[in-house]
């Protein structure tokens, strides 16, 4: 019976063309706007690292002044002083831990003769490979004693590796980062966990490319390498060692803990080490700002969609609401001119319910055709979105889910669409369209 | 002649849904186009902002320093003779920091009219609501920057060499409206300014320029400069050229520099035109005017076929009462006017629904994302382009409608 509607429906799409093609132009235009503004708020809204979300946990402290205010800057609390950080990590106990922050350094090529390249990875400590989970293709990451004594050791990302070295099977060479040379540990497979949840967000640094180098934090502060990422200092600091000051937050902290158990312990343990601080005069703030973030809710807390993807979003589906409108008004229009036809049908025994399922089976051709017009317009909508520089630009892609997604939303939004058109011709009466006839 | 409102009303209302179904429609797509129109004016305005500079002259040229043990300040002079004797180059001086109008490299300081003012600031942590003071961003650069940048001094002078060499802020110069600002009638010429290097005076203004990020202060032209130059291994170099010259004198500059002294980088995204600059600095409000002005133009589209295409379907509906009516006496001109009217009322209907919803949009994108109040002037002038969208819709249907012969109507069937 379906196939003899879909017969139907085809033949009565033949009749009127370019009604049809509008339709299916409106509904595809519709769909692919949304569809690609609904992408690119899915790549943005991800979850970066699937396997260990529900154990990552970032815990803040707020050391400010009482009477200061925030600005639209971001708040400084959400990073770690120098000495909150290195307290957090020895008093605590999580399964793992690190602290880290982001910084360039000149990378020098092998020939003394070549010009050096900038490149961007991270200063952290040990635990940073086992508490992420991060592959390496060779060696291994570095040790405890490495970080106590500030050991001039490195691991390589994969692409810098193959940019150096040709091959990734350099473990024990030595490689000169800004002024210093630095023994390769270990080569990291590529890890590019997209937002990148575990850098000091916001500024463009949300999305992109993936770390070039891991080392030590403590070599790199012995060092004097320079820091990327926000420093909010917010007392005068000795020029000196602006970096182990206690007012002045710019380090990041995540811990893995695996149980309840865990976490309500961390919790107590990060609310005591700030009220400590409280009594000691140290924190003027209550100790009860003291937070421990699961990572999806540390995510929603930086909001990492910039307003203008929301206004992008929202303008899409106002679009394509202005389409199913659209639509809803022709097939309407279109269906109730018809109602000689289904007179006759419903006077030759054809029930309500048939004429329902015929024109919605009309209704569901256009979707479909304006479900795949849509998708590939959506391609091209994201092909667009990636030549845009914005770091989340490179990422919008759309993946089997959203694929699906799209075709499902375009032959639901018709049906709704078709449903009240072809509900109202199919209560005509009989009787009367005869008659006319 | 009076309108034949009365068999356009009837008609209607033998399509209520649809009719409505329209009006919902041109309601919605007025209320989008009404708040985009507002949106893409702004951000027109906002990318037009002028930066006070000779834009089309400008080219910058960074060069990164490797060797830490250099001497900037030789290496500056070294560098400046150089550039500025190239052919074509008209001036060329360093400016510390990279700090340009829309480079978004920005040094900001709070200063203050007087020393109590400062204290108060001081002990607030913020310059803010503290009367008499100002946050305001800070140039500074080698000799010569004034003339390389085109920057007009509107009184007082240039720094003097001895100035530029002090090892802390010894004068500074002052915007039109930083000065207007803190001393509101007033030359700011020899006027003390209080800052966290203490008191230092002002010793010129200049014409205004823009900040180098946009939006984060009162105003974007609470400008000052700083005598003090700040050499450093990392520099970059501001070139002014004739406009067609900007890309010759740019490469030429960049070649200049990498012979003279030690080993440095100049990476490619390291010379760009101020034109580039710009650019680059508004990115993302290009993409967002393009998206706007897409989607309304689609929207428009959109809603001008669904009126076309659904009075396409009437006028078939009606090709026999269009008949009778011509068989009694109607002529086309009437024909026309009757699908003409029809259309005017659905559309009047969804743009007085429209502008109410243009309005509530707007009062929600104020809440969400700070956008400023409509101007109610964009009401009618969406109105009119509904309007106007609606009458050339309805014309290629209607017109076909009057050519429908009398005899239609007293044939049977």
């Amino acid at each position: 019976m379906i196939a003899y509607y879909l017969r139907l429906a085809l033949r009565s799409l033949r009749r009127t063309p370019v009604m049809t093609a509008l339709m299916v132009c409106a509904i595809g235009l519709g769909i692919g706007a949304s569809m690609t503004m609904l992408t690119v708020l899915h790549v943005m809204t991800q979850d970066p690292i699937p396997s260990k979300s529900g154990v990552l946990f970032y815990p803040t402290l707020d050391p400010l002044p009482s009477d200061y205010q925030t600005s639209t800057w971001g708040n400084p609390a959400d990073n770690l002083t120098w000495p909150d950080a290195m307290a957090l990590l020895r008093q605590g106990k999580p399964a793992r831990q690190a602290v880290m922050a982001g910084g360039g350094l000149l990378v020098w090529p092998l020939d003394a003769a070549g010009r050096p390249t900038e490149h961007g990875g991270r200063y952290t400590t040990w635990q940073f490979f086992d508490l992420f989970g991060v592959p390496l293709e060779h060696g291994g990451g570095w040790t405890a004693a490495d970080d106590a004594q500030q050991a001039r050791v490195v691991v390589l990302g994969r692409d810098l590796a193959m940019k150096l070295f040709g091959s990734t099977d350099v473990v024990g060479r030595s490689v000169r980062l800004k002024d210093t040379a630095f023994r390769i540990v270990g080569v990291a497979a590529p890890w590019s966990p997209q937002p990148r949840f575990y850098v000091d967000l916001g500024g463009g640094r949300s999305f992109g490319e993936a770390d070039d180098f891991f080392l030590p934090l403590s070599t790199a502060m012995g060092l004097q390498f320079d820091i990327s990422g926000n420093r909010s200092s917010w007392a005068e600091t000795d020029m000196q060692d602006k970096l182990r000051s206690p007012s002045m937050t710019w380090l990041q902290m995540w811990v893995e803990l695996d149980t309840p158990q865990q976490v309500a312990d961390y919790r107590r343990f990060l609310h005591d080490y700030a009220a400590q601080e409280h009594a000691s005069g140290r924190f003027q703030r209550d100790p009860d700002t003291a937070r421990l973030y699961p990572l999806m809710d540390w995510l929603g807390h930086k909001k990492l969609v910039p307003s203008e993807v929301q206004l992008q979003l929202w303008l899409a589906i106002g679009f394509l609401v202005v389409c199913l409108v659209n639509i809803v008004a022709l097939l309407l229009a279109k269906f109730l001119r018809r109602g000689g036809e289904v007179g006759v049908r419903r006077a030759l025994g054809a029930r309500a319910s048939d004429i329902l399922l015929q024109l919605g089976c009309e209704a569901a051709l256009i979707g479909v055709a304006g479900g795949v017009l849509g998708t590939v317009l959506a391609q091209l909508g994201l092909w667009s979105v990636r030549r845009r520089p914005d770091g989340y630009a490179r990422i919008a892609q759309m993946d089997a889910s959203m694929l699906m997604a799209s075709v499902a939303l375009a032959i639901l939004a018709t049906l709704l669409a078709g449903l009240i058109p072809a509900w109202r011709a199919s209560r005509i009466s009989p009787a009367l369209q005869i008659k006319a006839v | 002649m009076a309108l034949p409102l009365k068999p356009i009303l009837s008609a209607l209302r033998h399509h209520r849904l649809t009719a409505a179904l329209l009006t919902l429609q041109v309601a919605l797509t007025c209320a989008i186009v009404i708040n985009a129109g507002f949106l893409l004016v702004e951000r027109i305005q906002r990318i037009d902002t002028a930066s006070g500079l000779v834009e089309d002259e400008l080219s910058v040229v960074s060069a990164r320093g490797l060797d830490e043990s250099a001497n900037a300040a030789a290496q500056q002079r070294t560098d400046l003779a150089a550039l500025r004797a190239l052919d074509g180059v008209k001036a060329a001086a360093a400016i510390n920091g990279g700090s340009l109008p829309l480079s978004s490299n920005i040094d900001m300081s709070g200063a203050c009219a007087s020393q109590a003012d400062f204290d108060r600031a001081k002990a607030a942590r913020d310059t803010r609501g503290i009367a008499g003071c100002i946050s305001m961003s800070l140039y500074s650069g080698s000799d010569g920057m004034l003339e390389a940048l085109g920057l007009r001094l509107l009184a007082g002078r240039d720094f003097t060499a001895a100035e530029r060499e002090a090892d802390k802020i010894t004068a500074v110069i002052v915007s039109r409206t930083l000065a207007q600002r803190l001393w509101p009638g007033e030359s700011p010429v020899g006027k003390q300014l209080y800052g966290f290097e203490g008191p230092v005076p002002v010793v010129g203004m200049i014409a205004d320029i823009l900040s180098p990020v946009l939006g984060i202060g009162v105003d974007d032209h609470m400008v000052m400069l700083t005598a003090r130059n700040r050499a450093e291994i990392s520099s970059t170099y501001v070139l002014r050229s004739a406009p067609q010259d900007r890309q010759r004198v740019m490469h030429a500059a960049a070649a200049a520099l990498d012979k003279a002294g030690p080993v440095r980088l100049i990476p490619e995204d390291g010379q760009r035109t101020y034109s580039q600059i710009r650019r680059n600095y508004f990115q993302r409000d290009t993409t967002m005017l393009g998206l706007l002005l897409a989607s309304s133009l689609a929207l428009l589209f959109v809603t001008a076929l669904g009126i076309g295409g659904l009075a396409n379907f009437w006028v078939g509906q009606r090709t026999r009462q269009i008949g009778i009516r011509r068989a009694v006496g109607a002529t086309r001109r009437d024909i026309l006017r009757h699908f003409q009217t029809e259309n005017f009322l659905i559309v009047g209907a969804g743009v007085v629904l429209g502008m109410l919803l243009a309005y509530g949009l707007n009062q929600l994108l104020m809440r969400q994302y700070e956008l400023d109040r409509l101007p109610l002037f964009y009401l009618p002038i969406g109105a009119a382009v509904l309007w106007a969208l609606g009458q050339l819709a309805v014309l290629g249907p209607a017109l076909r409608a009057t050519r429908v012969p009398p005899a239609i109507g007293t044939r049977g069937g």
